[in-house]
């Protein structure tokens, strides 16, 4: 599915892919951003997209997720095509909007809801299920995330690496293919990263893939199945991550481990 | 002002007229503002216990004007069960109809000036008007449509006031009055005015004898003028103002009441118009932001007052809103604008990354203002639609304007009275403070909570 040699063929061979980027090309004003980026991620794969500010990282993340505009270039998240151009209304998101969830780094749960009005909010208004089902389910996704005893506290209530989980969440609760994450390790310690990087691995198990921008080589070669390097918004190098983090064969790269 | 300028050139004085609103001539006479005070004063008694007042020089008589459907139907206030009848507040015609309304459950409405409550006539907004026949008849040259009956339902009589200690000067006063009726120069003035009739002349040539004979210097037809002139200011007043007090707090709370009532209803329109006004500019189209736009501007940029009187007398061709409507729909859309200016800062503060983060789960635009934008702006919005809100209270106050007869209102009629704002005015103070207090107290509390949790 993908011309590229050097992607590693991942464990969960024979799944269709789930997000298919390419030739993606994305301006800010006159400066390029993305350069013609082909970008896969496979169903159950674990892909840590790398690189120096500038790179590029975080417009591919808001380009998939449909915050950002692109300017040439394919996005398919399983079987959904964006077209170029301005943004679409939200009406016509519908299917893509299913089908990825996107957790910011700073959160951004909502500040009037609780822990579990955040999370039961899209499957109740955006998909019309009973708040009774979406209660059940949102208790049992806080629960597998360690933060069940949390459901009743606001936003400004929880710590950090717990805000973080309900914002896993809150995302995960209309049951998307693709997870997108921005630098998810930044505000944790130790002990929480790896709490993060188990539970992650344990989503990638569930047969979702999962996009995280990661300034955090040391994470991304302890989860991630696959690392992409971006230079200057095109690949600098990719492949299997703890390969390419612990042979860079890129100036890109080295910078990063630096 | 020509009777003045008589008086003045009779006291070897140059008049120097000063300018004040009709209902508070008292007021202003009693702080000192001018020494004499004239201009259709009724004499009664209250008048004479802190001012000393002149003889009368003209004698009116209250009359009711309907319009000519009912003029063979209603000759009295008896006649008038449920309907509204409009005079100026702070007036004998005013009292009567306090009195008709206890006695035949007449609906008075009080008005500001005497223009109003005819062309209110004409139009069905009032079904009858009990003035003196002076303005009545003013009035009847000048708009029409309505007809005078007759009788007189009372008769008052004008004098001029001056402080009390000023004896002397009201004595020389009087002996210029008196002068002026002998001579026929107060009949040409009345004459040149169109108010002179055959029951001024024998009320001219009742004053003369009863001068002469008596010499004493009130000579009013009032029954109680004799006893309020021997009472001495002080003691007599008191026992007033506390008889006065029961008499004026129920109507005083149900001012306020009527000032509460109109509050709250004005303020939940302002809410709701100013809601859609606020997404309308942040949401809509550029045709409908304009025209908002415009709305809001030109709202904030005339006085609430001006808006009152076009909506209460100016459209009154193309839509005849009740007072207590008008005043709700005045305030409402004027409040609106400004709630509306609250609401678009709230909205536009909300952070850009929460309106993304909604839209990546999958929420309509209308869902993540209804659930996430709108929910948090409301919070911002809080402390200032407080404000808002007791601003409103007192604004309400306007509306007096529109004949709504509210808790200022109601004061200021206390107040006229009694003689002085001092008791009125801090019991009115008082009652506002109850109801915006614990207002302002609730929205502190909520906001509080709020930002703890």
């Amino acid at each position: 599915m993908s011309g590229d040699a050097s992607i590693r063929t991942m464990a969960v061979v024979g799944t269709s892919g789930t997000l298919r980027v390419r030739a993606l090309h994305a301006v800010r004003g006159d400066q390029a951003i993305l350069c013609g980026l082909d970008l896969d991620v496979a169903a159950g794969e674990l892909c840590a997209v790398m690189g120096v500010s500038g790179a590029g990282k975080t417009t591919v993340l808001r380009v998939v997720a449909a915050l950002q505009p692109f300017s040439a270039g394919t996005v398919e998240v399983g079987g959904v095509a964006l077209a170029p151009g301005a943004v679409p209304p939200e009406s016509q998101l519908r299917a893509l909007r299913r089908r990825v969830g996107v957790v910011f780094q700073s959160h951004a749960l909502f500040e009037h809801l609780t822990a579990l009005e955040n999370v039961i909010l899209a499957p109740v208004h955006a998909l019309g299920r009973s708040r009774a089902d979406a209660t059940d389910a949102a208790m049992q996704l806080l629960e597998s995330l360690g933060v069940a005893a949390r459901a009743q506290a606001y936003p400004r209530q929880l710590s950090g690496g717990e805000a973080q989980r309900v914002a896993i969440a809150r995302a995960l609760a209309p049951d998307p293919q693709l997870l997108l994450m921005d630098e998810p390790t930044s505000a944790l310690d130790p002990a929480r990263r790896a709490a993060l990087g188990d539970a992650l691995r344990a989503l990638a198990l569930q047969g979702r893939g999962l996009l995280i921008v990661t300034h955090d080589a040391e994470f991304a070669r302890a989860y991630a199945d696959r690392v992409v390097v971006l230079s200057h918004g095109t690949i600098a190098e990719q492949g299997p991550a703890r390969e390419v983090l612990t042979h860079p064969t890129h100036d890109a790269t080295r910078e990063l481990l630096t | 002002m020509e009777i003045a300028t008589f008086i003045a050139q009779e006291l070897g004085r140059e008049p120097q007229f000063v300018q004040v609103a009709w209902a508070s001539i008292e007021q202003s006479l009693a702080r000192g503002d001018f020494t004499i005070g004239m201009s259709g004063l009724e004499d009664r008694p209250a008048l004479h216990e802190r001012f000393a007042v002149s003889l009368p020089y003209y004698e009116f008589r209250e009359v009711l004007a309907v319009r000519a459907a009912d003029s063979a139907r209603v000759h009295s206030l008896a006649d008038l069960r449920g309907r509204r009848v409009a005079t100026l507040s702070a007036t004998m015609a005013w009292e009567m109809l306090l009195a008709a309304k206890a006695a035949h459950g007449v609906v008075p409405v009080s008005y500001d000036d005497d223009v109003h409550p005819y062309s209110d006539l004409v139009s069905g907004r009032v079904d009858a008007v009990l003035l003196d026949h002076v303005l009545a008849e003013r009035s009847l040259r000048r708009i029409g449509g309505f007809v005078i009956q007759p009788a007189p339902l009372a008769r008052g009589h004008y004098v001029a006031v001056l402080a009390a200690g000023n004896e002397a000067l009201r004595d020389s006063v009087n002996t210029t009055l008196r002068a002026r009726m002998r001579d026929g120069s107060l009949e040409r003035v009345f004459r040149s005015w169109k108010v002179w009739d055959a029951d001024q002349a024998q009320f001219q040539q009742r004053m003369l004898r009863d001068s002469s004979s008596a010499g004493d210097t009130t000579i009013s037809a009032t029954a109680t003028s004799a006893s309020a002139t021997q009472r001495a200011p002080g003691g007599p007043t008191t026992v007033t103002e506390s008889s006065s007090m029961r008499t004026y707090l129920p109507a005083l709370l149900r001012a306020a009441g009527i000032t509460l009532a109109l509050s709250i209803l004005a303020m939940t329109l302002a809410i709701v118009v100013g809601i859609g006004v606020a997404a309308g500019r942040v949401y809509g189209a550029r045709p409908v932001r304009v025209l908002l736009t415009l709305y809001v501007e030109v709202i904030r940029g005339t006085p609430v007052l001006l808006q009152l009187f076009v909506l209460y007398y100016g459209l009154s061709d193309v839509v005849r809103l009740p007072a207590f409507a008008a005043a709700v729909i005045g305030l409402g859309l004027n409040y609106a604008a400004y709630e509306s200016e609250i609401y678009r800062a709230a909205l536009q503060a909300i952070p850009a990354l929460q309106l993304e983060a909604a839209r990546t789960l999958g929420l309509s635009e209308f869902q993540i203002l209804r659930l996430v934008r709108g929910p948090q702006a409301l919070r911002l919005a809080l402390a200032p639609m407080t404000n808002d809100f007791v601003a409103l209270l007192k604004d309400s106050s306007l509306v007096s304007v529109i004949t709504v007869v509210e808790l200022t209102k109601q004061t200021a009629i206390y107040a006229t009275n009694v003689g002085s704002w001092a008791i009125p005015g801090a019991l009115c103070a008082l009652v506002y403070l109850a109801m915006s207090l614990p207002l302002s107290h609730m929205a502190r509390r909520l906001e509080q909570r709020w930002t703890l949790s």
